[in-house]
């Protein structure tokens, strides 16, 4: 019986749990108990993803309405992938929250910490499963309501302004998102995202159906960081405690990309969006110039956590370049990348979580000599650099190497070329790192201790999963894969 | 504003028929327009009016900080525990029916009125938090 619900639960349990810990209150409880709900959906998203590789599509009818009446949760192969990678990254964060959260986040606001965090949680994990468009947009609102919070507890007083900034383009973002959704409901009458597939077609003539479009999309762009809408990212990620950071960084625009590819492909169709709009001739281009800007921008930054965020605008470009293609190929490269950049973005920030907890800075100046003082988490951080780079036996150079076969598919060789020098970009800023940290001496020569075993587990199974998938890449692409084909509306 | 005479008075006077407008307007809903929302905020504006002329601490002595965060998770918890009832008794999650089996309309009415309930308590805490964290805020010098 608890297999039919277990779309329901996967939303429900984080929901519940959050103001349970409210009325926890004790420090180390609410943790525990966090971490057990964290946990809990890993398993249950484990379970959804090995259901629907073996049946197909799952529906689940909330109060027993049914769809299009009522509010669905639809499960496939796609969003079950992203349920399955948000929950991978909630849970293995929670190693690293016991300690790091002790030592960032005032012992009074704990339990308000944690709650955030479920309820940031709970959002994603239900934008990524709703099947009703506006379902959508109140998720949307939980997980980015509760990231405002968790960004503005960072230590840095100018984490209030980053969360500020990020608060009213969040809000723009999910305006035009809700403007868009409500357009939608106008023409068609409905909110349900397979509904809308099926009624929207008759629309597309009309005016209402482009501005309708045209909303939703930017509205999209702006929650995904896409360039030139991504200056709310490089503040928010930087001034926010370490733990949000990895958390946000892995999850947060990894579900917004994945609304993008549900509205395009699923809802108004790859057809409409890319034969008739040709959304493509706008997207490649701006990934591309996304691509270099943000990474000349991370070069030039003395901010580690800054520079991290820079490039992660800059693999955001990576992934929409993918999906820019619209092939199998294409698609495939932008979904895994989309998995592999959560890997390795929250591996680095982790890394650098580590060192804040014993340097008290991210600057850059002060990883003077850090190579020696601090080599385990050095190690960590090299090894996920590679990984951004895209070095071979790593899962960046699983997912490049799918972005440039599609470019080279298509015969877009200029394309394949630049998305190839781009990575040099990327030898730079992570190099500029690694000098500091192994061939500059310290400034000062008082020992530092490598950071509690607790981090180091986070930090080390997230790295290990980026050598893990960059080798055995079955899962991965081959999931990718399908979900590509459903989006496309082939199977391979 | 304490030691204004017609505001004291006037607000005596006011807060009963709020906090009572506030439960109409909560358990009125199904029939007429309300619900939760407006009632929650309807009763948190009396607890707002009460801190406003009789003073924030006053207020915060009858409706303690502790109590209203409390309330807050209550609230939610209600609502969500609601729904995990009719997901025990069998039927989809927030499906009222499995609150009455054998009269549907009476269980969905049952299920609406107890899911009202938490979105009522909800809002007047949430409220009333805001409120408090805000009157509380010292001017900076």
């Amino acid at each position: 019986m608890i297999d039919m619900h277990l779309p329901i639960l996967l939303i429900v349990v984080p929901l519940v749990s959050a103001p349970l810990c409210v009325l926890l209150r004790q420090k180390t409880l609410v943790w525990a108990f966090a971490s057990l709900v964290c946990v809990a959906s890993l398993g249950i998203a484990s379970m959804l993803l090995i259901r629907v590789l073996e049946e197909g599509v799952i529906s689940y009818a909330i109060g027993g309405w049914i769809a299009p009446w009522g509010i669905e949760y639809r499960v496939d192969t796609i969003n079950a992938f992203v349920l399955l990678l948000v929950s991978i990254i909630a849970a293995v964060l929670m190693f690293f929250a016991l300690p790091s959260v002790a030592d960032e986040i005032s012992g009074k606001q704990h339990y308000l910490f944690y709650t955030a965090y479920l309820l940031c949680f709970t959002g994603l994990m239900g934008i990524a499963i709703t099947g009703d468009a506006f379902n959508v947009f109140v998720f949307l609102e939980i997980s980015s309501l509760s990231s405002y919070t968790l960004i503005a507890l960072g230590r840095d007083r100018r984490a209030l302004t980053a969360s500020y900034q990020y608060l009213i383009m969040g809000t723009l973002g999910a305006t035009f998102i809700v403007i868009g959704i409500g357009l939608m409901y106008m023409m068609t009458g409905t909110l349900n995202m397979f509904d809308l597939s099926e009624r929207l077609p008759a629309m597309f003539e009309t005016r209402t159906a482009m501005v309708a479009f045209a909303f939703l999309t930017v509205g999209m762009l702006i929650k995904l960081a896409m360039f030139p809408m991504h200056m709310w990212l490089p503040n928010a990620y930087c001034y926010a405690p370490s733990l949000v950071t990895a958390f946000l960084a892995a999850t947060a625009t990894k579900v917004s990309i994945y609304v993008f590819l549900r509205f395009t492909f699923t809802v108004w169709g790859a057809e409409f969006v890319f034969e008739k709009l040709k959304l493509d001739a706008f997207l490649i281009p701006l990934s591309l110039i996304g691509i270099y800007v943000a990474s000349l921008s991370a070069i030039y930054q003395t901010n580690i956590k800054r520079l991290l965020a820079y490039s992660s605008v800059a693999q955001i470009g990576y992934m929409m370049l993918g999906i820019g293609f619209v092939s199998i190929t294409g698609l495939t490269g932008g979904i895994v990348h989309l998995f592999n950049h959560a890997l390795m973005k929250a591996a680095l920030f982790l890394s650098v979580g580590c060192a804040v907890l014993r340097l008290g800075s991210s600057d850059l100046a002060d990883w003077k000599g850090l190579g020696r003082r601090m080599p385990v988490t050095m190690a960590a951080f090299v090894l996920a650099g590679l990984s951004l780079i895209g070095v071979p036996l790593t899962v960046g150079f699983v997912s490049k190497w799918y972005l440039i076969l599609a470019a080279l598919e298509k015969g877009w060789w200029p394309i394949a070329l630049l998305a190839l020098l781009s990575s040099l970009l990327a030898v730079i800023y992570v190099w500029r790192v690694v000098e500091v940290a192994y061939f500059q001496k310290a400034d000062d020569d008082s020992n530092v201790k490598e950071a509690p075993l607790m981090m180091q587990i986070s930090m080390w199974v997230l790295t290990g999963a980026t050598l893990y998938f960059g080798i055995q890449t079955d899962l991965t692409v081959n999931v990718a894969q399908r979900a590509a084909g459903l989006l496309l509306g082939v199977t391979p | 504003m304490r030691h204004q005479g017609i505001p004291r008075v006037v607000s005596k006077w006011l807060i009963a028929p709020i906090l009572l407008f506030a439960l109409y307007v909560q358990f009125h809903g199904d029939f007429g327009p309300g619900g939760g929302f407006q009632a929650g905020v309807i009763f948190a504006a009396a607890v707002v009016l009460y801190a406003l002329i009789f003073g924030l601490q006053a207020a915060k002595q009858i409706v303690k900080p502790r109590i209203v965060e409390t309330l807050v998770a209550l609230g939610v918890l209600l609502y969500a525990g609601t729904g995990l009832v009719s997901l025990f008794l069998g039927y989809n999650f927030l499906d009222y029916t499995a609150l009455d089996p054998d009269n549907a309309p009476h269980g969905q009415h049952l299920g609406i009125f107890l899911v009202e309930l938490g979105v009522g308590i909800t809002v007047a805490a949430v409220m009333i938090a805001i409120f408090f964290s805000f009157a509380g805020r010292r001017r900076l010098r």
